[in-house]
């Protein structure tokens, strides 16, 4: 049984006024942001069901726009993050559209493309409620991410001993693997590996993991949760 | 976290501690973080919550639709009511104020969520504040408060789309009811009995927003839930006992939220969302949303 935390139920401290609709959502932009590792030039959001149907009411659109800029769920700077976006060039189109069947996406879902430089990167996500997230989806990798660990992400050719390299790495500067998850599109192809550690890796460590030659791209992606 | 209240004041009575201190050292535990800590982050929530409660009454707020706003002004203001000058009519107006803060995007606590937002700081800061109580005391009650919000998590629901708005508002009253028990002096085993009391109160308590918008009914329905929770700590510090343990009227609302018809579990389609006046309020105000956003 999982516990759970006083901190959970007196909190989260946010923007109101939804939990899954506000905050959840601001959580899936700073993710989508993460992946292209800061404030994209181009977004292009795409929303189903419920955010589709409700959250210009709740302001899903600024919470996800606020969340690409950076802002964090009790950020209320998030009310006016659609006109923020236009100063600092970010250029972003919402779509509403139907990602699948009602048994196979969560109600509260969004496709978020985003470009930034040279990175261009597509997450599918979902507000889960209470402020909670899952990412899916990465550029049509399946993964489950939570955002509440801090997580690094990458894509590496089907080598062996990939995630041995990557762990001794990760154990020669001290960092705790809390989970490690692999997936591939399929056998013989890229691998996308998810591994969310207790502490935030810092610059050396993804520098090491970019060296390695079998690496194609590695990104950090910090929790987004309090 | 404890999974029943009855184990929680057991714990709490066989160590001769309030259940705020049970609450806090479980918490301490599961987490591996120290008390001092989890009581730093519980008075941070409670100084968003007195942010709220005062942003929200200076009455210039409108939510996204203007369905909403400018009625915790008025009732703070009022002095036609037989509440006019009480306790009991400054928490209402400061639960009104909170959620209205919440519609119209400011900041809030979602304790337990933002839709139930204003119940806990309305009776916990209105009471202290009346009663002259120090802030330790609150951040105490909000540890209870918190105990008793990850009961409810475990044994039923604090969702309006699985429990309708009786996990929600609902839960509310239960947690605010409990905590201000212990706050004003309640014994642990008094606490149980105001969770249970305000609980009762709002079974079978359907979750039916305009258009699915946290603004119409919740903003009321908070005032109202505070208004149980109020009524619930008066009967329990008396020496009310309801025969019905807490812990069996928390798995009842679960029960009945599993139960409960999709329609009422915020979906929009059913109770005051599906009237006549209802769906026509929420075209209209979704249409005028848009505009506004250009």
């Amino acid at each position: 049984m999982f516990a759970v935390s006083l901190l959970d139920i007196i909190g989260p401290v946010m923007v109101g006024p939804s939990s899954s609709h506000t905050a959840g959502a601001c959580r899936l932009g700073l993710l989508a942001r993460n992946l292209v590792g800061g404030t994209p030039e181009r977004a292009r959001i795409e929303l189903h069901g419920s955010f589709a149907r409700t959250g210009e009411g709740h302001g899903t659109d600024k919470a996800i726009v606020g969340g690409l800029l950076g802002f964090r769920p009790d950020d209320d700077r998030i009310r006016t993050a659609l006109d923020i976006a236009e100063r600092d060039g970010l250029a972003f189109t919402f779509e509403k559209v139907t990602l699948g069947d009602d048994g196979q996406v969560h109600p509260n879902s969004t496709r978020i493309t985003v470009q930034r430089g040279a990175r261009e990167h597509v997450m599918l996500g979902a507000s889960l409620g209470a402020g909670r997230v899952m990412v899916s989806e990465v550029d049509g990798y399946p993964v489950e991410l939570h955002g509440n660990h801090h997580a690094i992400v990458l894509v590496a050719e089907d080598v062996k001993g990939s995630v041995a390299r990557i762990a001794g790495i990760l154990a020669d500067d001290g960092i705790n693997i809390a989970t490690l998850r692999l997936t591939r599109k399929h056998k013989g192809g890229d691998a996308f590996m998810v591994i969310e550690v207790d502490e935030a890796p810092g610059e050396p460590v993804r520098e090491h993991i970019r060296a390695l030659p079998w690496v194609r791209w590695a990104h950090r992606l910090d929790k987004v949760s309090a | 976290m404890f999974t029943s209240l009855a184990s929680a004041i057991a714990a709490a009575e066989s160590e001769g501690k309030s259940l705020s201190a049970v609450a806090l050292e479980a918490e301490a535990l599961d987490q591996g973080r120290p008390v001092a800590e989890i009581r730093d982050a519980l008075a941070r929530a409670l100084a968003v919550m007195r942010g709220a409660v005062e942003r929200g009454s200076a009455g210039d707020l409108k939510s996204a639709s203007g369905l909403v706003g400018g009625d915790a002004a008025k009732v703070h203001h009022s002095t036609a009511g037989p509440l006019a000058g009480t306790l009991f009519r400054d928490v209402l107006a400061r639960a009104l104020a909170v959620q209205e803060v919440n519609a119209a995007m400011g900041v809030i606590v979602a304790a337990p969520t933002a839709g139930g937002a204003g119940v806990l700081p309305a009776v916990l800061t209105g009471v202290a504040d009346a009663r002259g109580l120090p802030d330790d005391r609150v951040v105490d009650a909000l540890a209870t408060a918190g105990l008793i919000g990850a009961v409810v998590a475990e044994r039923a629901s604090l969702s309006g789309a699985e429990g309708g708005c009786q996990a929600e508002t609902g839960a509310a009253a239960g947690m605010a009811a409990g905590a201000a028990t212990e706050m004003l002096g309640g014994t642990p085993r008094q606490v149980g009995h105001a969770v249970a009391l305000a609980q009762q109160g709002t079974l079978g308590l359907v979750c039916d927003p305009l258009g699915g918008l946290v603004e119409l009914p919740c903003v009321f329905r908070n005032a109202t839930g505070s208004a149980i929770a109020l009524a619930a700590v008066e009967m329990a510090l008396a020496g009310v006992e309801f025969a019905i343990p807490a812990d069996e009227v928390i798995d009842t609302m679960g029960q009945i939220g599993r139960e409960m018809d999709v329609r009422y579990r915020e979906t929009a389609g059913g109770g005051l969302a599906a009237t006549p006046t209802g769906r026509r309020l929420a075209r209209e105000r979704l249409v005028s949303i848009k505009r506004s956003q250009g």
